[in-house]
């Protein structure tokens, strides 16, 4: 039991760990292509294209660059975990109201003060909705990571898919289900929470 | 380190079988996306009329594909064995969601102004769907087979986990002895395939698109 509660703490913080380096990454990023919107095409597209290649490919391609362990793991997912936060930042961020932007400079807001006290703000519930759809994905790749060496549930599933041990997958899979669904439901709990009144109406569309 | 083959020795050896690991894999998923289609589709039209039941519905098949993928294989394993059948019973459950809830909503999404158009022109039910909120909802649900599939294309390369074959197989064999070819051998196809279906659906989507959307 020790054992399986081990693996499952590791297994949250490598996801974690994954999503987080996205976050600080695909935020900024998110951010910055709104000011540059031309970019925001090739790059979103090329973003894309990365989320296309099967997890099992993108892992054992990446396998070859980082050798095998944790970091190869951590890697995969930051790149899988980049779409959803760099895509729901940039549209967070643009459809903030225009009159409450125009409200901003006309109290006499710099850039950043817009960008940080009000778009950011009021984009954060979508923002967030990226956050969550990019750290289920994470903690579902992360299962399969035990194949390139990696720690976490899967060493449970794997190892009792070859020793034909169904207790040994079961102590593993359920747990890893579990955190998934516990963790989208606090993370839409949270997505819920953040939204401001005045905008509960609209649904955040999050796939 | 190790004798290493040409690209050109690589392939005589394993081409042929690099090749049949690509239409297993094909096939693998096509079939579980052409089950999911023809069970989410009709579903997914049934739904938009009972909207209580589509909340509970909805959210089931939600929360079957929160489960990670490697944990899904695990669950069916103690029931159904290793090989095609239960890898195809994973892949249609996952392949349900998108479609689902792209038909649902395309089709609760019709401007009510044509439907009461058509209601208008004295049509009854059956042909308000075939005629104007099928045809009006068919770029969304499109969508959804697209996501859907691509999403089956890369879970199919874990079927190989649980002896299905597919792509999976030789990226698995290239893990374990540590052969970048033979990674690259399953790897790259079954990126390009994923990336192919993708484009592809989506050229499909575009072009049933109607101009005025």
């Amino acid at each position: 039991m020790n054992r399986v509660l081990a693996l499952s703490w590791q297994h949250l913080s490598l996801s974690v760990m994954g999503v987080a380096l996205a976050a600080a990454g695909g935020i900024p990023l998110g951010i910055f292509l709104t000011r540059y919107r031309w970019l925001a095409k090739p790059i979103m597209a090329f973003i894309e294209v990365l989320q296309t290649i099967p997890s099992l490919a993108m892992l054992a391609l990446l396998m070859m660059l980082f050798g095998l362990g944790d970091t190869t793991l951590v890697v995969s997912l930051f790149l899988y975990s980049l779409l959803p936060i760099v895509r729901n930042t940039y549209t967070g961020l643009l459809g903030v109201d225009t009159s409450l932007l125009e409200a901003g400079k006309g109290m006499g807001m710099t850039r950043r003060q817009l960008i940080c006290r009000v778009q950011v703000p009021i984009a954060l519930p979508v923002i967030l909705a990226g956050l969550r759809v990019a750290l289920v994905t994470a903690i579902g790749i992360a299962t399969i990571g035990v194949l390139i060496g990696a720690g976490g549930l899967g060493t449970l599933i794997w190892r009792g898919i070859q020793t034909r041990n169904n207790s040994m997958v079961l102590m593993g899979a359920v747990p890893a289900a579990l955190l998934a669904i516990v963790t989208d439901g606090v993370l839409a709990l949270l997505e819920q929470a953040l939204i401001p009144r005045g905008l509960k109406k609209k649904t955040v569309n999050a796939l | 380190m190790r004798l290493v083959l040409s690209w050109r020795d690589f392939l005589a050896a394993k081409g042929s079988s690099i090749l049949a690991a690509t239409a297993e894999h094909l096939l693998l998923s096509l079939g579980a996306v052409l089950l999911g289609t023809i069970i989410a589709v009709p579903l997914g039209i049934l739904l938009a009329r009972h909207q209580r039941v589509a909340a509970v519905v909805l959210g089931i098949s939600s929360t079957i594909q929160t489960i990670p993928s490697l944990a899904f294989f695990g669950f069916v394993l103690p029931f159904l064995g290793i090989g095609v059948v239960p890898a195809m019973t994973v892949l249609f459950l996952y392949s349900i969601l998108p479609i689902l809830r792209n038909t649902y909503t395309g089709i609760r999404e019709v401007n009510p102004a044509y439907l009461e158009a058509g209601i208008g022109m004295g049509m009854n039910q059956r042909q308000l769907l075939t005629w104007i909120q099928f045809p009006l909802a068919f770029p969304v649900i499109m969508s959804g087979i697209r996501v859907s599939t691509v999403y089956i294309i890369s879970w199919a390369t874990l079927s190989a986990l649980i002896g299905a074959g597919g792509l999976g197989d030789p990226i698995l064999a290239g893990i374990h002895t540590y052969d970048a070819k033979l990674i690259l051998a399953g790897a790259l196809p079954a990126a390009m395939l994923a990336l192919l279906a993708s484009w592809l659906l989506g050229a499909i989507e575009r072009m049933v698109t109607p101009r005025g959307l």
